[in-house]
């Protein structure tokens, strides 16, 4: 048998992450390839055609597209671990991809490699709702396992705003948040165990139905790793009891710094709120002008902070959380008096997005996080970037864990307008970094935020992430290029550049 | 690191300096080194084979504290006393409960051994608590990873891997954890059952919203606490029935169990203390052997008067929790038994091979703690 090994190395493999892999796949590694998968995935778990391709050259940022070699969407993990071992054994890079809802090009193709879907793992394995675990595939949507714990009254906590669509397989490779995730917590604080499989083809349980485990916490490590350690062919998650009442309260600001200020109060009273969420006027204004939610027009700044528990914890809390509010200097507070309400105030929220679009040709949407006793100083610092650079920005935050969603306006027609939103974004995240915080608080780095991760981390700390790739995949065949830059690719820039308002899934609510 | 003027990164300063120094030279000579806190949790795991030791309860001190940002950044050495009455000044709590076990026990003990105290099933366990964290790796390289925020996805969770180490991967110079408020209401329940029934108790109310906060079980008595909101405790209180402690004394009982100062936890020569750590809902294991329960069943503590014949007492207890779906550690012990049957759960073969690339990764040269690990790990 001739040697398949044909991809060229470029890098100073001696020193990890100094400069990227160049995979080159030749026409006859392809040819050989999918003779040795076809010999156990069937003809419907391959595509190689260009237009079966086409749909898997992005994910939810648009921006970034490229047409990979080939995709496969095994049924089973003999066939996942049949995947990884020809790849690993002919040097070809693999990507795995759920749903495609990420925001920062993690799931991008590899021109010269395969996307490993993992759609067809579907199925709910097990759920013991006594025990209030749910094992289930990748490819289950995190909503799916909501509505199967339902009947037992027993949810799912983290709710990334795209739970209708992205899988929980993703949300393990991202760690994803929501807006519930000051108090229920991340991904990594509500997954009991994983499955995975590495590129050699090894199969590992992580974790398990005990509170801990012997060694190393390698389920903190995997979770968040966006793909680039292992990949995932079997989730437990913990379910928790699903609060009799939730109850949202609409507070408006007269002024933005009062509104954080508002934020830190509630955090000081001892209270965390169920959800703790913050829109600019202009904000406001935007989703008002499309949804017609009956929002306050003359605030500068609106807060949404939700009590949730039994009837009586609710209540309690509420009347503690208006106080605090009122002495803060709410000029306006509003309390939900049913379900329907509270869908109310949130939806506003939710269609942020969608809302912008209206306003703008395209936006650029940033994920910082940020110290919360900072936010006043991040809203008068990005107002005057709006002047310095000529344009609009509104702002969403996550205000309880200070995860800002600040939004740039621009028109990608207009010649130079591109580069002045990059750079007012470069800006943002900078500041983030410099104000004791992070570029990314729930996005992720995927190929997006490459860039700022030069910011944020030295070469030393950049070296050992690509050290620990090197324990589990020292070819560095798991999605090449992404989430830790090489010390050559620190120059380079990200973006997302979203044009005329439209995502790849437009119907989704975001962030 | 661009981040230098917060607090996040702990800047190279002398104690690091010299700490850098010492770890180069042993990398430089694959010479052991023994990483000491104040050595109130020496007792666990395998004694360190060590040419040297580095000192850390002397590097202390509070970096940072903000109440309204839920987070407190703290030095390896600073005594987790220090830090918990700081917070409690503030109506705050390390919530996961770390236990002492003895005087001085500090910040970077808790983060490297990464046990959690009662509270644990209900807030989640020290790891969950982990922000950031700065560490001296094998080559001495001062490292920073995460920071003081709740949502940080950039970059693998390096300082949630440091949680339960000890100490192999690095020297943690600092380390930020997030806190809680102190509950507003909190009451402790007794029961008078036997461990078949208080298993049958708790686990009947696992997928309830009840805001018990910690739960135990020895010698025919549950204790249940319940924390929170008045308006849940008093609710809850009212359903569940059972005895109110008085609040003093429920508080010694609590405090007890999690520094281990209960009798039951003073072993003699010639017995072991393991720690079980099970699925919640596993049945009642091992009844020939005193038990405290804990964690709605998911931790126990088994307390074994060894007999002739140790190995076969520790394949008995090793394969009871494999089967339920857990593991089991010989929590307390002599080196001679530690050494005989293995202080840790043995990792299958595919996930030891990876700890072991892992840890090579951060000390090639295998010089932190060499041996704490017994045969898990092959350094």
């Amino acid at each position: 048998m001739v040697s398949l090994i044909e991809n060229e190395v470029q890098a100073d493999m001696t020193s990890p992450g100094v400069s990227d892999k160049v995979f080159v796949t030749t026409a006859a590694v392809r040819e050989q390839l999918m003779m040795a998968l076809s010999a156990m995935l069937p003809a419907d778990a391959m595509l190689s055609r260009p237009e079966e391709l086409r749909p898997y050259e992005c994910d939810a940022l648009s921006a970034y597209r490229v047409l990979p070699m080939l995709v496969v969407l095994p049924y089973t993990e003999a066939q996942v671990i049949h995947v990884l071992k020809c790849c690993h054994r002919m040097g070809v890079p693999v990507v795995a991809r759920g749903a495609g809802t990420g925001l920062a090009a993690g799931a991008l193709p590899h021109d010269q490699g395969v996307v490993l879907s993992l759609a067809r793992f579907n199925k709910i394995l097990a759920l013991d709702p006594q025990a209030c675990t749910a094992t289930v595939q990748p490819g289950v949507r995190n909503l799916a396992i909501s509505e199967a714990a339902a009947p037992y009254g027993l949810y799912y906590a983290p709710d990334p705003s795209s739970q209708i669509a992205c899988t929980i397989g993703g949300n393990v490779a991202e760690n994803s948040g929501g807006v519930h995730c000051l108090k229920y917590g991340l991904t990594v604080h509500n997954v009991l165990r994983i499955r995975v499989v590495t590129i050699e083809g090894e199969v590992v349980e992580i974790g398990g139905g005990a509170p801990d485990h012997a060694g190393y916490d390698m389920l903190a490590l995997l979770i968040g790793s966006e793909g680039m350690l292992a990949v995932t062919t079997e989730v437990t998650v913990k379910l928790v009891p699903k609060p009799q009442l939730a109850v949202c309260i609409m507070a408006s600001f007269n002024d933005v710094v009062k509104a954080g200020n508002a934020v830190a109060d509630v955090i000081a009273a001892g209270i965390i709120p169920a959800g703790l969420e913050m829109m600019d006027g202009p904000t406001v204004a935007a989703v008002e002008d499309y949804l017609h939610a009956g929002y306050d027009l003359k605030a500068a700044a609106i807060l949404l902070c939700e009590s949730d528990g039994t009837p009586d914890e609710v209540a309690e809390e509420v009347a503690r959380m208006r106080a605090v509010l009122e002495h803060s200097g709410a000029t306006d507070i509003r309390v939900s008096r049913d379900e329907a309400e509270r869908l109310k105030f949130w939806a506003g929220r939710k269609a942020a997005f969608p809302a912008a679009g209206r306003l703008s040709p395209d936006y650029y949407c940033m994920d910082g996080t940020i110290p919360r006793k900072r936010l006043g100083e991040m809203l008068q610092a990005i107002s005057g970037m709006e002047e310095k650079y000529n344009l609009k920005c509104i702002n969403v935050f996550h205000a309880g864990d200070g995860n800002l969603h600040p939004l740039i306006m621009f028109d990608a027609n207009i010649p130079g307008e591109l580069e002045r939103t990059e750079a007012f974004g470069n800006e943002i995240l900078t500041l983030s970094v410099a104000l004791g915080g992070t570029i990314t608080g729930e996005h992720g780095v995927g190929l997006e935020k490459i860039n700022a991760m030069c910011v944020q981390f030295a070469n030393d700390e950049r070296t050992l992430f690509h050290r620990i790739k090197q324990a589990f995949d020292a070819e560095g065949l798991l999605n090449p290029g992404k989430a830790v830059p090489t010390l050559h690719r620190c120059a380079e820039f990200g973006r997302m550049h979203v044009h005329h308002g439209q995502l790849p899934h437009p119907d989704l609510p975001r962030f | 690191m661009n981040t230098t003027a917060t607090p996040v990164a702990e800047p190279l300063n002398d104690t690091l300096r010299d700490w850098q120094k010492q770890i180069r030279e042993c990398a430089a000579h694959a010479s052991p080194l023994r990483i000491a806190g104040a050595g109130s949790k020496h007792f666990y795991g395998h004694a360190v084979q060590a040419d040297a030791v580095l000192e850390t309860a002397k590097h202390q001190g509070v970096i940072d504290y903000e109440p309204t940002e839920l987070v407190v950044t703290a030095r390896c050495g600073t005594p987790l006393a220090e830090v918990e009455a700081l917070v409690a000044k503030n109506g705050q709590m390390l919530a996961f409960e770390a236990p002492h076990f003895g005087g001085g026990a500090t910040v970077g003990g808790a983060v490297a051994t990464g046990l959690s105290g009662p509270r644990r099933m209900a807030v989640g366990a020290l790891r969950d608590f982990v922000l950031g964290a700065s560490l001296l790796d094998g080559r001495g390289d001062l490292l920073h990873f995460g920071g003081q925020v709740m949502k940080n996805v950039a970059g693998y969770d390096v300082s949630r891997l440091m949680v339960g180490a000890l100490g192999t991967l690095g020297v943690v110079t600092q380390a930020s954890l997030k806190v809680l408020p102190v509950s507003r209401t909190e009451l402790t329940l007794r029961f008078n059952l036997n461990a078949p029934d208080a298993l049958k108790w708790l686990h009947a109310r696992l997928n309830l919203p009840l805001p018990i906060s910690a739960s135990a079980w020895h010698a025919d008595a549950l204790m249940v606490r319940l924390s929170g909101a008045e308006a849940a405790v008093s609710a809850a209180r009212k359903s569940l029935g059972g005895d109110e402690m008085p609040e003093a004394v429920a508080q010694a009982h609590w405090n007890a169990l999690r520094h281990q100062q209960h009798n039951f936890f003073a072993i003699a020569a010639n017995e072991q203390l393991w720690r079980l750590s099970l699925p919640t809902t596993t049945h009642n294991l091992l009844p020939e052997f005193a038990q405290w329960i804990e964690w709605n069943g998911a931790q126990r503590w088994l307390r074994v008067t060894a007999d002739q014949d140790v190995a076969a007492t520790a394949k008995l207890i090793r394969q009871a929790a494999h089967q339920a779906g857990g593991h089991a550690t010989l929590f307390r012990a002599s080196a001679d038994w530690q050494n005989q049957v293995g202080v840790f759960h043995p990792l299958a073969p595919a996930m030891a091979t990876l700890q072991n690339k892992l840890r090579h990764q951060f000390d090639p040269a295998g010089i932190f703690n060499r041996g704490c690990f017994g045969s898990l790990h092959s350094v």
